[in-house]
């Protein structure tokens, strides 16, 4: 019964999702307020529907109602409840639904907050939200049913890939689709701005919070996303250019551009076309990224169940909702007012500068990883790898990096290179003073580039703050009292930068990991990277859908006992698949990393890595997604009233 | 800038998605034909003659060349390896097994040192009958190795009949080499 009723508030979000595209453009179109006034309860409505539908899709799954077919295949009486609940969006079916639940979560958001919105905006916004609703809700209602049932109902279910019984990956995939969709929004702006055929301030001011909350979720998204692969696969890598990892980067970079050129349209009306194709252009990618993975065409590590016939249908869907953008977007944005003038030094110029780099970027990692698919229509296998993307993408940083913490300090409309080269002499001399000592202390040129990068990017975005509060050139009170007054948004794009540089020294600090793969037998030590490590036993533990073989290695420096560690293999006995749990132990400057592998007789094959600085790729992320969440708090951003504008306006930039 | 190329500029972008999406709606036609499979990267030496070629040993053992494997006249595993290689540790234990039900295994140790190599062969064991080296890594070229561990399997008369680029796992042998050895024996 309860399927029956999630099925069918699954086809009522149908029907609500296609009256909100339809009503409210028409009513745009036709100027009748009545018609335009009916988005946001629409856009509720939907919302409504689909949290029911979801919640009965939950209901199923931790009822075990095996009748389910989706349940059958993927849950087990025997699965953790943690796991039933977060098992629904583990699959395809499921994930679909989570989709269009967030996707309409988004429109009820724009039709809750968007109030002061022009009501044609509005509408034209709610309409379009509603439109892709429509087509991913037609896609999960037709093709992915996740309330299909099965008869006769089987005694117990298959149960969830184990990889995938992890709490990590449990929040990882909601998080990640938030950020996927929530650039539905931006995306829904520029279509509606094009419809509207106007852009100007406050467009860019109502799109720039949307665009960062998006930017936010995406971003702990993908630090999520990397920290399982790195401590669940067992690779002791965190990043693979997968074609699975790249369709999340992707999105990523293009985001990271859209969201700096929209402040150029929010505070100097240019680049208003560009922002329009870019806002198009991020939710192009996030659509194409997931759903082609989803369609079997990429070769991945991540398997997903892939149909072909699904990706037919999938492909029909971009092609309407892209291409129908894209085609708007050729026809209206000549109509967009000339832009405004600026410098080539200047704010403006050094984040066009970012937009070009973040685009070269996007565009390099999109060709790696599409061009195996594209040499394969012109009669050739061949496959792309690391080399190809790290030689590619690492020359383009050079200049993003050095720009990230020179734009902050150039003046609007025109600035000179010298004076703000000056104001930030202690940063370059700190990341000079760093690279070269690591340079000569390390023996490597990248990771001690790597380091320098760091610092720089870390004391250039505090050089910012100390530019702004006029520090040792105005009594220390009075800077403390700027400091104070100065906006939540300044603050935020300082934390961002500065963990973009906390993580570009963890991906520094990586590079200069050891790792060895050993037969020991009981007893035996070992090794690494100026520790011990002894393996002290194996035994077997049983756990609530597993059993696991567990080794116990001691692991001591210079005498001193670090710690027992406990890597594990777990078979799963349902599913017939062995997981290797990893033992990691973190003091934030180094992980100690052990895998156990087979073992022959009274000999067990160990993977250890010592691996320094890891933890600070994911901790940078998050202060990235913090500064983000800092700069998302600032009232400005959410009220965007005109009056507080011009008062913010006289604060020095 | 002229409207008409103003006009262009803005197309372009339709211009890209539209390739884009042609071709991944070509591709999607392939994968349900089953003429196109992802994860497939096949060697171009599939149903041609072993390419020549002649290793020295590790020592204490003797090398092989390509001729020894077609003298040997029966069909033969060629297995690529390194010490350094983590796959080539999991891969182990199948070899193991494919040696004892009797299979050829003709071991070819990829750039790696022979010190290196005769540990991990005194490690994990050494399920070869010969075991050459390609210290500078030319053979493998000849044979278009993608990577280590990759194995190929060769018919009497010294064609290569399949190819395996990543571990062998007991699943891999049991779907595809053990049906292909049966063929041929």
């Amino acid at each position: 019964m309860i399927p029956e009723l999630g099925h069918f508030a699954l086809a009522l979000a149908v029907v609500i999702a296609t009256a909100q595209m339809i009503l409210p453009l028409w009513g745009a179109y036709r100027r009748d307020a009545r018609l335009m006034a009916s988005a946001p309860a629409l856009a509720i409505g939907q919302m409504i529907a689909l949290v029911t539908a979801y919640g009965c899709l939950i209901w199923s799954a931790v009822t075990d109602d095996f009748s389910v077919l989706n349940i059958a295949e993927n849950s087990n009486s025997l699965k953790p409840l943690l796991y039933k609940i977060t098992g629904t969006w583990g699959n395809h079916e499921g994930s679909i639904l989570l989709w269009c639940l967030i996707l309409a979560i988004c429109g009820a958001s724009v039709g809750v907050f968007g109030r002061r919105l022009p009501s044609s905006l509005r509408a034209r916004v709610i309409g379009v939200l509603g439109f892709s609703s429509c087509g991913f809700l037609l896609f999960a209602l037709t093709e992915s049913n996740p309330f299909a049932r099965l008869w006769p109902p089987p005694v117990d279910g298959r149960d969830m890939n184990p990889l995938l019984q992890d709490p990590g990956l449990a929040i990882h995939p909601p998080v990640l689709y938030a950020g996927y969709v929530g650039f539905a929004i931006p995306f829904a702006f520029a279509v509606a701005a094009l419809l509207e055929g106007r852009v100007d301030a406050a467009w860019g001011r109502w799109v720039r919070p949307w665009t960062l909350a998006a930017w936010c979720l995406l971003t702990s998204g993908i630090a999520l996303g990397s920290w399982w692969a790195y401590y669940e696969l067992g690779w002791g890598g965190y990043w693979f250019w997968d074609p699975v990892e790249n369709a999340s980067l992707l999105p990523w970079l293009a985001g990271t551009a859209l969201l700096h050129s929209a402040i150029v349209v929010e505070k100097r009306e240019a680049l208003k076309t560009w922002t329009i194709l870019l806002a198009i252009g991020t939710f192009s990618l996030s659509l194409s990224g997931t759903f082609l993975v989803r369609s079997g065409i990429l070769n991945s590590v991540h398997s997903f169940a892939s149909d072909p016939a699904r990706g037919v249908f999938i492909l029909g869907l971009l092609a309407l909702v892209i291409g129908g953008s894209l085609l708007l977007f050729a026809f209206r944005a000549s109509k967009l007012s000339a832009p405004g003038l600026f410098a080539p030094i200047s704010r403006e110029g050094a984040l066009v500068l970012n937009n070009i780099l973040l685009c070269s970027i996007c565009a390099v990692v999109l060709t790696g990883t599409t061009y195996p698919l594209f040499a394969e229509l012109l009669g050739s296998k061949l496959s792309v790898g690391p080399p190809y993307f790290q030689s590619t993408v690492f020359p383009l940083t050079v200049p993003l990096f050095a720009a990230m913490s020179l734009g902050p300090v150039l003046s609007w409309k025109r600035a000179d290179l010298f004076p703000a080269l000056l104001r930030l002499w202690w940063a370059a001399l700190a990341a000079a003073v760093v690279g070269i000592s690591a340079a000569v202390g390390l023996r490597h040129a990248l990771p001690a580039f790597g380091f320098a990068a760091a610092v720089w990017l870390i004391f250039g975005a505090l050089a910012e703050l100390v530019e702004r509060i006029r520090l040792f050139r105005v009594p220390l009170s009075n800077s403390l009292g700027r400091l104070a007054a100065q906006p939540l948004s300044v603050w935020g794009s300082a934390v961002a930068h500065a963990g973009m540089g906390v993580t570009v020294a963890g991906i520094a600090g990586m590079s200069l990991a050891v790792s060895t793969i050993v037969a020991v037998k009981v007893g035996q030590t070992v090794e690494l990277g100026g520790y011990e490590w002894t393996l002290l036993g194996l035994h077997d533990e049983a756990g609530e859908n597993y059993t696991a073989r567990v080794s116990d290695i001691r692991v001591t420096c210079g005498g001193r006992e670090i710690g027992i560690f406990h890597p594990s293999r777990r078979m799963f006995a349902v599913q017939k698949q062995t997981v290797t749990d990893t033992a990691i132990q973190t003091n934030l400057l180094r992980d100690l990393y052990a895998v156990l592998g087979e073992e022959r007789g009274d000999t067990a094959v160990l993977r250890l890595h010592v691996n320094p600085l890891a933890p600070w790729i994911w901790l940078g992320a998050l202060v990235m997604a913090a500064g983000g969440a800092l700069s998302l708090a600032d009232r400005r951003m959410r009220i965007g009233a005109p009056a507080r504008r011009r008062r913010a306006a006289t604060v020095p930039a | 800038m002229t409207p008409l190329q103003r006009r262009a500029i803005l197309l372009a972008p339709l211009g890209v998605a539209a390739v884009g999406g042609a071709g991944f709606w070509v591709l999607l036609d392939r994968l349900r034909e089953g003429t196109y499979d992802p994860h497939g990267v096949p060697s171009v030496l599939i149903g041609k003659p072993l390419p020549s070629f002649s290793l020295p040993g590790q020592p204490p053992g003797q090398g092989f060349s390509s001729a020894d494997i077609v003298a040997s006249g029966k069909p033969a595993v060629v297995n690529f390896f390194a010490s350094w290689c983590v796959p080539c540790v999991e891969e182990a234990p199948t070899l193991d097994a494919l040696q004892q039900q009797g299979v050829p295994l003709w071991g070819i140790a990829y750039k790696d040192k022979a010190d290196a190599t005769a540990r991990f062969l005194d490690q994990y064991g050494n399920p070869y009958l010969r075991v050459a080296r390609d210290e500078p890594g030319r053979v493998a070229i000849d044979f278009g190795v993608y990577g280590v561990p990759e194995t190929y399997l060769v018919d009497r008369a010294g064609i290569v009949r399949w190819r395996w680029a990543g571990g062998l796992s007991d699943s891999v042998v049991k779907q595809s080499l053990a049906p292909m050895l049966k063929d041929l024996a």
